[in-house]
């Protein structure tokens, strides 16, 4: 789950420690207009989840209480990148003499947390590591040893931060240990900014929260930005099903992550496309009647492949859900089955007594009839 | 231990539970030698005809094991997958999915300081035709699994079963199958695996099932290149959109990163045949081994 700034910033980095500018989150300008009164001199910021919020205008200075609630209806009423801007974080005006680059985030392949730090800010980190891989360091954590401002003093050195080293080193201290106790998968501050009054804060914060630790993060998770999703991916979030709306006209409904892509990417290989990617595997097995109805409401729909291939979830109960559905649904579009592993015979004999179905023994040839069926229904 | 053998004495945590309860039997059944369980609240009692005490450490003490598998939800697999480690398991096998990542990495950090092979998290685990399996595969049964020669590597349960159903059909069995999970961080991979799989004296064969995310295949890749058992590769997920988690947390494509295109030329290059679907995985097989791969009359029968 990922966060909008001004909760990575309130909810995360001031209770850490870690200094943030002034400022005041407003959901309107009128409420924009009060902030400057309180703050001066502000930057007014668009609150969205994506970092092209400056080139698309989204981050304006206010220089008057009139102009803050001018720029906060403009920003407001836009929409960048596909998000439409709900509500805008006005931050006291800084002066900046330098910008650095401060993250946590997991390095699946050691397995381990990872602290970067750029003497670059400002920039993307990629762009860094291509262009000035001298300005990054990088360092790996030792879990049991963690990393105090001792360990991010060993890792700045060498880098010249102009004096403002034990304010980075206790600030990526902080960064650490608040990464550990809020799940962050990642939190990155860019730019990290050093003030011409000599403080150094946190100007722009990133955060992404695992989405496996949501059960010990419940106050945090409730502030979570809105992910993008079409209705129907949100009905099957709702129903604890993991289903993403495709533009193609062949529906899928199979069991486990690594047979529902092989049967999008059968399809793709028979001429047709896929309609959707929805798993129905692990726990979810028992939920096949709530996937089937998703599927069938996906409006691009002309027919469907069934391919369950039974390791821990059981074909039968699968396809008991599907056929039982299926018949109080009554759908227009053809289905095509092929159903193998636990639970084989059972589910074979429900779908041929419950449908007049044969399921096919190649879940190849499924396809291949349900990628026809589709095309000949557009045709028609 | 990659590869499970029957001499593998096994510990089940969470036994008592359903699920536990489900798979224990039929790791019974098929031959495993399922010697003990856990459960706190149970200790003392037996279940299935086995032992169940406190914790893996209790285990240990009064019924020794080598492998330990976690039939445990995400909250507690951390302590859990830390006890059997602590104990001494030389592997533990993880079943569980949604493990917080900050709990995974304690894992995989405690399992290198004590040297324990971890599989998993997020597989459906390890299965030797003929010996038995550790995990949640049907592994008892016979339309899908057949002893034989070619070892198969998954992440995905569904997908590896599918896989070795259709050898299964085409009157090749298997050596070992080998659920490596679809997790970013999991504590065997691909590569291990396949190293695994290339030192196995009855592995003459192999087949890689990968999927879209990560560097592992591209590291299995790097692997293959120096071996002269031929190795046949599905990767899932050519036809899945960019940015997507595909419901395996570990396949999701970021720019370049992880692509199917990407692996696929990384495994071609390195001689290995990539199937464009699972079907066509046992003629390439057959092709690689020059037509000389044992067939069961058996196995051909029955298909």
């Amino acid at each position: 789950m990922n966060f909008l700034e001004h909760v990575a910033k309130a909810r995360v980095l001031a209770p850490a420690g870690i200094p943030v500018p002034r400022s005041v989150h407003c959901r309107t300008a009128e409420e924009a207009a009060l902030a400057f009164e309180e703050l001066g001199p502000c930057m007014v910021k668009a609150q969205v989840p994506t970092g092209k919020r400056g080139k698309a205008g989204g981050i304006k200075p206010a220089n008057s209480a009139a102009e803050a609630r001018s720029v906060a209806e403009r920003i407001l009423s836009m929409s960048i990148d596909g998000h439409a801007v709900g509500s805008v974080l006005l931050e006291e005006q800084a002066r900046i003499t330098r910008e650095f680059y401060a993250a946590i985030l997991t390095d699946f392949a050691s397995r381990r947390p990872l602290v970067l730090f750029s003497t670059e800010g400002g920039m993307d980190i990629e762009e860094v590591a291509a262009t000035r891989p001298d300005a990054l360091r990088r360092h790996l954590v030792d879990i049991d040893k963690g990393f105090d401002e001792a360990a991010a003093l060993a890792m700045l050195s060498g880098l010249d931060l102009g004096g403002t080293d034990g304010k980075v080193a206790e600030i990526l201290a902080a960064l650490y240990a608040t990464s550990g106790k809020t799940d962050a998968e990642l939190i990155e501050i860019n730019p990290l900014a050093v003030l011409a009054d000599g403080r150094v804060v946190a100007l722009d914060c990133k955060l992404t929260l695992d989405d496996s630790a949501g059960f010990r993060q419940p106050e945090l998770s409730l502030e979570a930005a809105e992910e993008p999703m079409t209705d129907l991916e949100r009905q099957g979030a709702e129903n604890g099903l993991k289903f993403i709306q495709l533009d193609g006209n062949v529906g899928v409904l199979a069991n486990g992550a690594g047979l529902t892509m092989t049967t999008m990417d059968v399809i793709a290989h028979c001429g047709g496309r896929p309609a959707n990617f929805l798993e129905i595997g692990g726990e979810a097995y028992t939920k096949s009647e709530a996937a089937l109805k998703l599927v069938l409401s996906n409006p691009g729909v002309k027919s469907l492949v069934v391919n369950f291939c039974g390791a821990f979830a059981r074909t039968d109960v699968m396809a008991e859900g599907v056929v039982t559905a299926w018949k109080r649904l009554n759908p227009s579009i053809p289905v095509f089955f092929s159903i193998h592993g636990t639970g084989e015979d059972e589910a074979v004999r429900l779908v041929r007594e419950g449908l007049g179905q044969e399921p096919f023994d190649l879940m190849e040839d499924a396809v291949q009839a349900a990628v026809n069926a589709a095309s000949g229904e557009a045709a028609r | 231990m990659i590869i499970y053998r029957q001499s593998a004495r096994v510990l089940v945590q969470g036994i008592t539970g359903k699920q536990g309860t489900f798979w224990t039997e039929k790791m019974m059944e098929c031959g495993t030698q399922v010697v003990a369980g856990v459960n706190p609240k149970r200790a003392g009692e037996t279940h299935l005809g086995v032992p169940v005490y406190a914790s893996a450490k209790a285990a240990m003490a009064q019924t020794p094991f080598d492998v330990a598998v976690m039939f445990i939800p995400p909250a507690m697999a951390r302590d859990a997958a830390i006890d059997a480690i602590e104990a001494g398991a030389k592997t533990v096998v993880i079943l569980t999915e949604h493990i917080p990542a900050r709990d995974v990495m304690a894992i995989h950090y405690a399992a290198a300081t004590h040297h324990t092979r971890i599989i998993g998290p997020n597989t459906a685990g390890i299965v030797t035709p003929g010996e038995g399996f550790v995990g949640i595969m049907p592994g008892h049964n016979g339309n899908i699994f057949q002893p034989g020669e070619v070892g198969v590597i998954s992440r995905s349960g569904s997908l590896g079963t599918l896989i070795c159903l259709n050898l299964t059909r085409a009157g090749i069995g298997q050596s070992a199958f080998l659920g490596i999970g679809g997790d970013p961080m999991i504590g065997t991979t691909t590569r291990d695996a396949l190293k695994a799989l290339d030192e196995d004296a009855r592995t003459r064969a192999v087949v890689l099932v990968g999927e879209i995310g990560g560097a592992m295949e591209e590291a299995a890749a790097e692997y293959a290149s120096g071996m002269s058992k031929p190795v046949v590769s599905f990767i899932a997920g050519r036809a899945s959109p960019p940015g997507k988690k595909m419901g395996h947390a570990g396949a999701i494509v970021s720019g370049t990163m992880g692509s199917y295109e990407g692996k696929r030329r990384a495994l071609e290059a390195a001689g290995v045949a990539v199937a464009d679907t699972p079907s066509e995985i046992p003629g390439l097989l057959e092709a690689g081994l020059g037509g000389s791969l044992t067939h069961s009359a058996a196995i051909a029968l029955r298909a």
